[in-house]
């Protein structure tokens, strides 16, 4: 085969322009499907950190906004495999303008002191995290957070609360850096406490819990949502990763969405190669009624132009993956509040099965017409005159 | 003299294999365009039909929901009170007090469920909400854990269908009745009595919202701006219609989305056009020095493959219309970042819809023709004629 390369390249470099507009349509359709697949991946596939493995949520089982007693702190705290629960309770409220999206970002109360052992995957430095825990009315904000808005420690950080009325300020004490999200606000929970009606008072609507080994994320899960079946607030219990993912699902079916593009993107490029290898294929029966002349078997004469169109399409699949990895930057630092797109990239396993789909794509869309212009009588094939 | 429009058809019928493959990559792209197009036009039409325009919703100050909204029954009873406020046939004031909260339903498309909007309300709720009936089954009677759920959602959830048994609040609620909203919001809410829920989810005196219907159309901003600045009552109002148009800002992610799929897919349509085109102006070129020869000038030879190029994208867009229509009137849900629930509407494809997708691909059909037609056009007749 490595014999007949010079012949392939010349044949794939003779139309230049169609080439170049093939590889650069192709390219395209290849930058978005690695975008798209390599979103998929990082919804559905991506690998927790070791860390957030061992974090697990437990919310009220009926949603996220009915509350639950913080009587079951102590009881969840005391199921076997559990290191530490934490309160953390949904501010809500409004930075500024709310109607602008980009001023959009939770904000969660949590208690400071349990903050290491339940996120020690967290870059918080010591004196910052002191900070935030002895000033009642500070906070801390994410990285990316901090840089979309230009928040620096002591900055005064006005809210407006909805579910929790009335306005406060919050002093930034400290910015942290995680692997898992950037862009979150968190407050202490005693402050929240005061400004809570009797209804709340004793109530919250979440617990993150830290597990001991993640093998226990599964049994304690079940443990806890066992031991409150019976009590007027039965809870559901998940893993951090299964509960962000769930976040995923209120935006529609997503899945669906993501498929049913990928499918319509990749049904173009099959027809658009298909129709270039199809053009080239004809042109070249002459070409093909010498080479049998010169005794090439109609087998070998099909291969040389089904490499042609795989080194096309390949040539589009490197570009447009290239331009994906290119885009990724933008979809890194766009806001998101539903799911962790920090470190968002084409990965590895993305990046192939591209490359091998679009070799396929090459093989598929020129499969017919080299497979007509091999067999085609060599005295036919001569007379041709398309 | 312009070359006649019969020889650009026969020619793109002479190349049905290219021409096919070329308007179905065109097809798919504007498919893509307008299922994503169709589904924001769904929710904006669903927003648009939602409210009453006399009708003002007041929540707690600050709030920008109603689920993170609270009224006490006594802000209430000052509330009802304000002028200009519509009257029943009992001579009641048309005031509805409501609770609103989310209860997670699961369905098998979804096993870990989607928030869904819990409605408590009082029978002058539905009176000031005239446009809902029931279609199936019987409204619920106060004081029982019964629901009527929306249309919407009893197709979409097994768990909202009649009969169904929902587990919150301190028991089972029984799905009694399905209404039909008009189209409206209604049809993506679960609707139960106001003390009957209130009261299992320990919070009696404190619920969400008050509707209101303003007499008159002059009166309906008098009575918005005497409850702002009534100091005591401390909340906001809004016209029910401007509540639920602001929620269109939800469908800003996947309009964004579905219009960056297709601008990119549209750029790798082009170029296919492009390339057949080219190859179209190459195979003719025989042709194309008949035609000068016949007298046809250069510009009615660009004017001519242009015009091949945009009957070619017609047809890609007409296809492209044809595939996302039956998607018209299927029933989706969206996440609906204000309420914090998901909204269930219908998708719709309109007309304007339909016009916009076939303006997309004949400006990939421009796009793709015009250098190709260029080309054609600058051939000289004796080497056209010779067929280089």
């Amino acid at each position: 085969m490595t014999k007949y390369l010079p012949l392939i390249l010349k044949n794939a470099l003779r139309n230049r322009r169609r080439s170049a507009l093939t590889i650069i349509s192709i390219a395209f359709s290849l930058c978005l499907l690695g975008l798209l697949m390599a979103l998929y991946h990082a919804f559905y596939f991506s690998e927790p950190t070791s860390d957030q493995a061992l974090r697990v949520v437990t919310r009220n089982r009926v949603s996220l906004t009915n509350p639950m007693p913080l009587s079951y702190q102590q009881k969840i705290r005391q199921t076997p495999g559990v290191r530490d629960v934490m309160i953390m309770q949904w501010y809500g409220g409004a930075y500024k303008d709310a109607r602008d999206p980009g001023n959009m970002f939770a904000r969660f109360a949590v208690e400071p002191d349990k903050m290491a052992t339940v996120y020690p995957d967290w870059k918080l430095p010591e004196d910052q995290r002191q900070a935030f825990a002895r000033d009642r009315t500070g906070c801390v904000v994410g990285r990316k957070l901090a840089n979309r808005h230009n928040f620096r420690i002591g900055d005064r950080i006005p809210l407006e609360g909805d579910i929790f009325p009335g306005k406060i300020e919050l002093t930034v004490r400290g910015i942290y850096d995680s692997n898992t999200d950037n862009e979150n606000m968190f407050l202490q929970w005693d402050y929240l406490k005061e400004m809570m009606s009797n209804r709340r008072m004793d109530m919250t609507s979440m617990f993150v819990l830290r597990v001991e080994r993640v093998e226990d994320v599964t049994g304690v899960s079940k443990s806890v949502d066992e031991m409150f079946r019976n009590a007027p607030f039965q809870t559901k219990t998940e893993s951090e990763q299964a509960f962000a993912i769930s976040f995923l699902a209120f935006l529609g079916n997503v899945k669906l969405f993501l498929f049913s593009i990928c499918g319509a993107v990749t049904f173009t490029i099959l027809l658009v190669s298909g129709n270039t290898m199809a053009m080239s294929a004809r042109e070249r029966v002459r070409e093909v009624g010498i080479l049998k002349t010169l005794g090439y078997t109609p087998g070998s004469i099909q291969a040389i132009i089904l490499a042609e169109a795989v080194c096309i399409a390949m040539a589009g699949g490197v570009l447009g993956l290239a331009m994906a990895q290119g885009l990724t930057s933008f979809v890194r630092s766009a806001p998101s509040m539903l799911a962790d797109l920090s470190r968002f990239t084409i990965p590895a396993p993305v990046a192939v099965l591209c490359l091998l789909l679009a070799a396929l794509i090459g093989v598929v869309s020129c499969w017919i017409p080299s497979w007509t212009a091999a067999r085609r009588p060599i005295v036919e094939a001569l007379r041709f005159n398309d | 003299m312009a070359i006649p429009i019969s020889y650009n058809w026969r020619n793109l019928v002479a190349r049905k294999t290219t021409t096919v493959m070329t308007a179905l990559g065109i097809a798919l792209t504007v498919a893509v365009l307008l299922s994503a197009l169709a589904l924001v036009e769904g929710l904006r039409g669903m927003l648009d039909s939602s409210g009453h325009p006399l009708q003002v919703l007041v929540m707690r100050k600050g709030s920008n929901a109603e689920m993170t909204s609270i009224v006490t029954r006594e802000g209430f009873q000052d509330l009802k009170l304000k002028p200009g406020i519509a009257r029943s046939k009992s001579g009641e004031p048309l005031a509805s007090l409501e609770m609103v909260t989310v209860i997670v339903l699961e369905s098998p498309e979804n096993p870990a469920g989607i928030n869904i909007n819990l409605r408590g309300i009082t029978p002058v709720g539905f009176e000031l909400r005239d446009t809902v009936r029931i279609t199936a089954g019987r409204m619920f009677q106060p004081g029982k854990r019964e629901v009527v759920t929306g249309q919407g959602l009893a197709r979409r959830y097994p768990l909202a269908r009649l009969g169904a048994k929902l587990r919150f609040g301190r028991g089972e609620w029984e799905v009694v009745g399905i209404a039909d909203a008009g189209g409206g919001a209604g049809n993506s809410e679960i609707f139960a009595d106001l003390n009957q829920l209130s009261s299992d989810q320990n919070r009696s005196e404190a619920l969400s919202s008050v509707l209101l219907r303003a007499a008159d159309a002059a009166g309906v901003q008098a009575l918005i701006n005497d409850l702002e600045n009534d100091r005591r009552l401390n909340v906001t109002a809004m016209t029910e219609k401007s509540y639920y148009s602001a929620q269109a800002s939800s469908a800003s992610t996947i309009q964004f989305v579905g219009m960056f799929v297709a601008v990119v897919m549209a750029v790798g349509s082009s170029f296919a056009a492009m390339n057949t085109m080219y190859a179209a102006v190459a195979r003719r070129s025989a042709e194309i020095g008949t035609l000068r020869v016949l007298g046809f000038s250069r510009p009615a030879i660009l004017f001519s493959f242009f015009l091949e190029s945009l009957l070619l994208s017609l047809a890609g867009g007409l296809i492209g219309v044809l595939m996302v229509l039956p998607l018209n009137g299927v029933t989706t849900g969206y996440g609906n970042m204000v309420t914090f629930s998901e909204s269930t509407f219908n998708f719709r494809v309109t007309p304007e819809l339909m016009i916009t997708g076939i303006v997309f691909a004949m400006v990939m059909g421009a796009v793709g023709g015009l250098f190709p037609a260029g080309s054609a056009a600058r051939k000289q007749i004796l080497s056209a004629l010779r067929g280089a």
